[in-house]
């Protein structure tokens, strides 16, 4: 598929880069390695800034007025960031105990690997199944849990055209099943997993289904209640808020069931020489001081994204990305790795260079300003089942715009000739 | 802003690329006295070097083979030309200039002349990601004749 001229005209010129300081100030940069981390517009900063300046206290357990309102700023986050992922109870609530900060997505899905298998009694002869486009960070831990439980690991895996079929998720998920970790968006690929699928298949087997929305949250918008997933684990970092905020998003009754994964702090009602007894969630999983101004950044990273419409920053980026595809599959000595067409991209495209190592791509790219990642992108298990050693992977977000596509186009244009000197 | 100094015609320049392209040492040798494999697990980098120590107690012959990155197949060229009549006492001190080069400690660039080719690499000491890259060689000729690995 190819832009028409008026979707061309869409991305011509970004219409967010002023918002964001670091792309404002330095337009020698092209930065498209937004899959790794995106950048913070001004708002974010600033909150972070105002956090300390004007509420700086340990919230939660204050008496007095700055700790109130700093235990304020993070609530305020928590029930932003429920209604952003559709986590309205019945009555259409913003589910906001259910939404636990932690400091990434691998944190929250450590959490969950290191409490759910007591919930679900995982044991020898049963399954935890997962799809082999995880990134090392929903992988290392259900590998670990099969360690120590006996349970077997099982991998969904997509057909040639990089999709896990209905076939493939009937015949993985099965009634040895337990638990059903998945990613949404493959962070190398950039495809979209039928997640909703997947859920609903893992709840007719009586398995709980976990979902890493690590790409898809900050690209898509993402409703938990319509993909019936039973817990998401996310990064503020990568939709704009700082580094260090993560969210674990889960089902009421999971969350009071899962035991608490760090311990000492904040996270109890009463303690006695030999017990203790854990407060409500999601305090219950939030041992020590948290990252409080975190919280409160990314509560305004949400707000931006909120204030210009994910349906229109998602529409903005589907162009991009599939002009990036586009652009990457008419060079004549790259190769797309995943599918061609470029609207099934969400954010990311990877692809390596006839003959040329993607460190050496990216080095030479880095030379003319332009940052992509090169490597196994933490999915080396994903690389192997390609026979890929290493790619390279472009990413864009809603700031990019056609510019910073024909600059990376350009800037392989040099690697290719610097390698084919005559 | 931290926009890289290097430009792709300093380091990747042709007397560079002529190592990539047209390397002289890429190659199994035979009769080696010594051989001893490099990785670099993150990047897949993979390296067998060899070599075969004369009578005289010099290197007569150093040879290398596997995949990797410009910078290391490169990199290993340029070092298996350097060796070739060194005995190990002079590699093994080579290889510590290398390695003190590419990650910036050398000041007084004169120095560097004893490198010969490989003193073409000294812009890697202002691209960290691409140290272990340029030192895959010499991390394994090194352990090969600290550990007298025989073949």
């Amino acid at each position: 598929m190819s832009l028409t001229a008026d979707e061309l005209r869409q991305i011509e010129e970004s219409p967010f880069k002023a918002d964001f300081p670091l792309l404002a100030e330095n337009p020698q940069i092209t930065f498209l390695d937004s899959a790794a981390t995106a950048q913070r517009p001004a708002t974010v900063l600033d909150a972070e800034r105002r956090f300390y300046e004007t509420m700086n206290a340990n919230p939660l357990r204050g008496l007095y007025g700055l700790s109130v309102a700093a235990t304020a700023a993070i609530e305020d986050a928590r029930t932003r960031i429920a209604r952003f992922i559709g986590a309205l109870d019945g009555k259409g609530k913003p589910e906001t105990n259910q939404v636990v900060f932690t400091r990434n997505t691998s944190e929250s899905l450590n959490l969950v690997a290191h409490t759910l298998p007591a919930v679900v009694k995982l044991g020898p002869g049963d399954e935890v199944v997962i799809s082999i486009m995880e990134h090392h960070s929903n992988l290392i831990p259900w590998q670990q849990v099969c360690r120590q439980t006996g349970a077997t690991l099982v991998y969904l895996r997509p057909d040639s055209d990089f999709r896990i079929t209905a076939a493939e998720i009937e015949a993985k998920i099965g009634p040895a099943a337990k638990i059903v970790s998945v990613t949404q968006v493959s962070n190398v690929l950039g495809v979209e997993n039928p997640v909703k699928e997947i859920a609903a298949r893992a709840h007719e087997m009586g398995a709980v289904c976990v979902v890493d929305g690590a790409q898809s949250v900050p690209h898509i918008p993402v409703d938990v209640r319509e993909l019936g997933c039973d817990l998401l684990a996310f990064s503020g970092h990568k939709l704009g808020g700082p580094m260090g905020i993560g969210v674990l998003w889960g089902k009421k009754e999971l969350l009071e069931a899962m035991p608490p994964f760090l311990t000492g702090g904040e996270m109890i009602d009463s303690v006695s020489e030999t017990d203790a007894v854990w407060a409500p969630i999601p305090a219950k999983f939030e041992a020590g001081t948290q990252d409080a101004a975190g919280s409160y950044a990314t509560d305004a990273a949400i707000a931006y994204l909120q204030k210009h419409g994910m349906e229109a920053l998602e529409q903005r980026e589907r162009l991009l990305a599939t002009y990036l595809a586009d652009s990457l599959e008419a060079l004549p000595y790259v190769n797309v790795i995943g599918p061609a067409d470029g609207a099934r991209h969400v954010g990311a495209v990877a692809f390596n260079v006839n003959g040329v190592h993607p460190h050496d791509v990216a080095s030479i790219l880095d030379m003319q300003g332009v940052c992509i990642r090169a490597g196994h992108h933490c999915a080396q298990p994903l690389l192997t089942w390609l026979g890929e050693l290493s790619t390279c992977r472009a990413s864009v977000a809603f700031y990019n715009d056609k510019a910073d596509i024909d600059k990376l186009v350009s800037a392989l244009d040099m690697v290719w000739s610097v390698f084919h000197a005559r | 802003m931290p926009v890289s100094s290097a430009t792709p015609a300093s380091l990747y320049n042709p007397q560079f690329m002529d190592h990539v392209n047209n390397p002289d040492y890429n190659y199994q040798l035979e009769d080696p006295t010594h051989v001893h494999e490099g990785v670099n697990p993150s990047c897949g980098d993979d390296l067998i070097f060899s070599i075969r120590l004369g009578e005289d107690g010099r290197i007569e012959e150093a040879a290398y083979q596997g995949h990797g990155c410009a910078i290391s197949q490169a990199s290993a060229d340029m070092m298996s030309d350097l060796m070739i009549d060194k005995t190990p006492e002079e590699a093994l001190e080579l290889c510590d200039l290398f390695e003190r080069m590419v990650r910036g400690e050398v000041e007084d660039e004169a120095e560097l002349e004893r490198l010969e080719d490989a003193a073409l690499l000294c812009d890697i000491a202002h691209m960290p990601a691409r140290v272990k890259c340029a030192e895959l060689a010499w991390r394994t000729l090194s352990e090969m004749l600290t550990k007298e690995d025989e073949a």
